[in-house]
């Protein structure tokens, strides 16, 4: 049920995301969504990915420290409002959100949110009941 | 510039191998009749303290080392009664246990001679007045300044270290002419002197006392330029006095040790074997009239050389060179003895796994930086950038706690610290000396 984001720690300095970016490419593998979260001196850069366990095995191959984090893949309406709604659901069941990032998905009318809460269990079943669709790992890998 | 003790600093060398061969028969019998830890020396090698009978004899016996001194915690290697020591003293402890060094009435007036000579040795004189800017407690730095200044007759200011602001209004208001601390804390305290608008001419300091860590002749001319001083250097162990046993005169080159009263070899870190004259390698002492905590070959982990020849200023006293380094792997950082060991365990301790780490040493201004990266590792890669700051925090903490120095961690990527065969190399240091 939960997508399988991928980590990487980088430091903060040239090249290393493109090295990212190139290893991954070279096994194939295609990159749904990415954000980077950056201190000064290093960041850690998410990625949802096409194949999650191939990506977590070729980057660590390449000496990259990597993890594996549950997140949400949430259909979000793509009009104002439309994340507001979403995560008013989560402040009224009291769930703390740690980090979210959106992407659009081309030629219709939906964002998709990829979001990391306290409680991911506790999230979907609200999410749920409120009617917000939640996308499976299948559906997110192969957008 | 007046030598404060000619009738010793100037003795002739024979009767100077005199005087210490006589001193080192008073030391032998003193340990073998007081300290088992030394009569098991002596007679392991079946050396009885009357078979002394010239300075070469000394090489029978076997060396000691920080660690044995260690074991004796706390007061196992005094020689007298704990009612004739009026002093106590103690090295920092970074690495396990501390050394606690006594002084006798005797021990703290033969301390404040052989400081009131290297001051004295600097330029130094009665008239003089004195700030000192090490810290007062059980490191050797402030009090062993203080009573050998005060044996000068010069006016002695305690201000111990810190409150740079503070030194420097005292300096201008009481009219300092004698600066006392670490060599990168004058280059500091100069540094603030200037952000305060203070200029050359509104001090009238005149002679630098440095010590407590290692320093270079760019750093020499750099503090004199900027606060109008003479610069000196002298050196200390806590083990065998503390400031005192060797110090610059007005030639600079090479500091006199008081041979009178410690005796110095030279030997190769690795054999023990005695290097030839000039030569570098690990300085060995013997203190010949310490009382409450005589030492006897005492391995100092300090690398020199000692210079052959006279000076010109007319001390016949051995000149050794500033200390270059040292034969294991410690660290001085701003005048804090620091062991990688220190760093392992501290990260060992917070989450159970053992990083690659490194340590990197720097200038920032004139103040020593105190760096350490650690190579973040899956074993403690949480993917909430919260987590790693709050770890990186974490090990900071910590190090401060147990090291004394605030260090800056740096949290890298994998396998980007340099390895040598395979283990990590632990320590840079980019400070020029």
């Amino acid at each position: 049920m939960f997508v399988k984001q991928v980590s990487v720690f980088l430091e903060n300095k040239e090249g290393r995301l493109y090295e990212v970016c190139h290893v991954l490419g070279d096994a194939g593998i295609n990159i749904r969504a990415l954000c980077i979260a950056e201190t000064a001196d290093y960041g850690v850069v998410r990625m949802i990915v096409s194949d999650p366990e191939k990506a977590i095995s070729v980057l660590r191959n390449s000496g990259f420290t990597v993890s594996e984090t549950d997140v949400l893949a949430v259909v979000v309406p793509d009009k104002p409002g439309g994340l507001a709604q979403v995560l008013r659901i989560l402040k009224d069941a009291m769930i703390n959100v740690e980090y979210l990032y959106c992407f659009i998905e081309p030629g219709t009318d939906r964002a998709i949110d990829i979001m990391r809460v306290e409680n991911t269990e506790a999230a979907i079943n609200v999410l749920k009941d409120g009617n917000v669709e939640i996308l499976t790992p299948a559906e997110v890998y192969g957008i | 510039m007046s030598i404060w003790s000619p009738e010793y600093e100037t003795m002739p060398e024979e009767q100077l191998r005199e005087l210490q061969l006589k001193r080192l028969r008073w030391v032998a019998h003193w340990v073998y009749e007081r300290l088992s830890f030394y009569r098991k020396k002596f007679d392991e090698v079946k050396l009885r303290p009357e078979d002394i009978t010239s300075l070469e004899d000394l090489k029978n016996l076997p060396f000691i080392s920080k660690d044995e001194l260690r074991k004796n915690y706390p007061f196992g290697m005094f020689a007298v009664p704990l009612d004739n020591v009026v002093r106590i003293h103690s090295s920092s402890g970074t690495t396990g246990k501390p050394v606690v060094v006594g002084y006798t009435r005797g021990d703290l007036n033969t301390w404040s001679e052989v400081v009131a000579r290297i001051a004295s040795a600097a330029g130094v004189k009665k008239g003089d007045i004195c700030q000192i800017a090490f810290g007062y407690g059980l490191f050797t730095g402030g009090f062993g300044l203080h009573y050998g200044l005060e044996r000068i007759g010069a006016t002695v200011i305690p201000v111990s270290a810190g409150q740079t602001e503070r030194q420097i209004n005292i300096m201008m208001d009481f009219g300092s002419t004698v600066l006392v601390c670490t060599p990168s804390y004058a280059l500091h305290l100069a540094e603030v002197a200037e952000g305060m608008g203070v200029k050359k001419g509104d001090l009238r300091l005149r002679v630098g006392l440095f010590g407590a860590e290692p320093w270079s002749e760019n750093m020499r001319r750099e503090i004199e330029e900027r606060l109008g001083i003479f610069a000196t250097d002298n050196y200390g162990l806590t083990e065998v006095i503390g400031p005192g046993i060797a110090g610059e005169c007005q030639e600079r080159n090479g500091l006199h040790i008081n041979e009178d009263h410690f005796l110095v070899e030279v030997i190769n870190p690795d054999t023990g074997e005695a290097v030839e004259m000039g030569e570098s390698g690990e300085l060995v002492f013997t203190s010949l009239t310490r009382e409450a905590f005589p030492v006897i070959r005492f391995r100092t982990r300090d690398l020199s050389r000692l210079i052959p020849g006279s000076c010109p200023c007319g001390r016949t006293f051995v000149r050794m060179e500033r200390v270059k380094g040292r034969t294991d792997d410690m660290i001085i950082v701003r005048g804090v003895n620091i062991f990688p060991s220190q760093v392992e365990s501290a990260l060992l301790e917070i989450e159970g796994v053992e990083p690659h780490f490194q340590i990197v040493v720097d200038k920032k201004g004139h103040l020593d930086e105190l760096e350490v990266r650690v190579e973040v590792e899956e074993a403690f890669f949480p993917d909430a950038m919260r987590k790693l700051v709050e770890f990186q925090k974490k090990v900071e903490d910590k190090l401060m706690a147990s090291l004394g120095v605030r260090t800056k961690v740096t949290l890298v990527e994998p396998r980007t610290i340099g390895r040598t065969a395979g283990k990590a190399k632990r320590v840079i240091d980019k400070r020029m000396y």
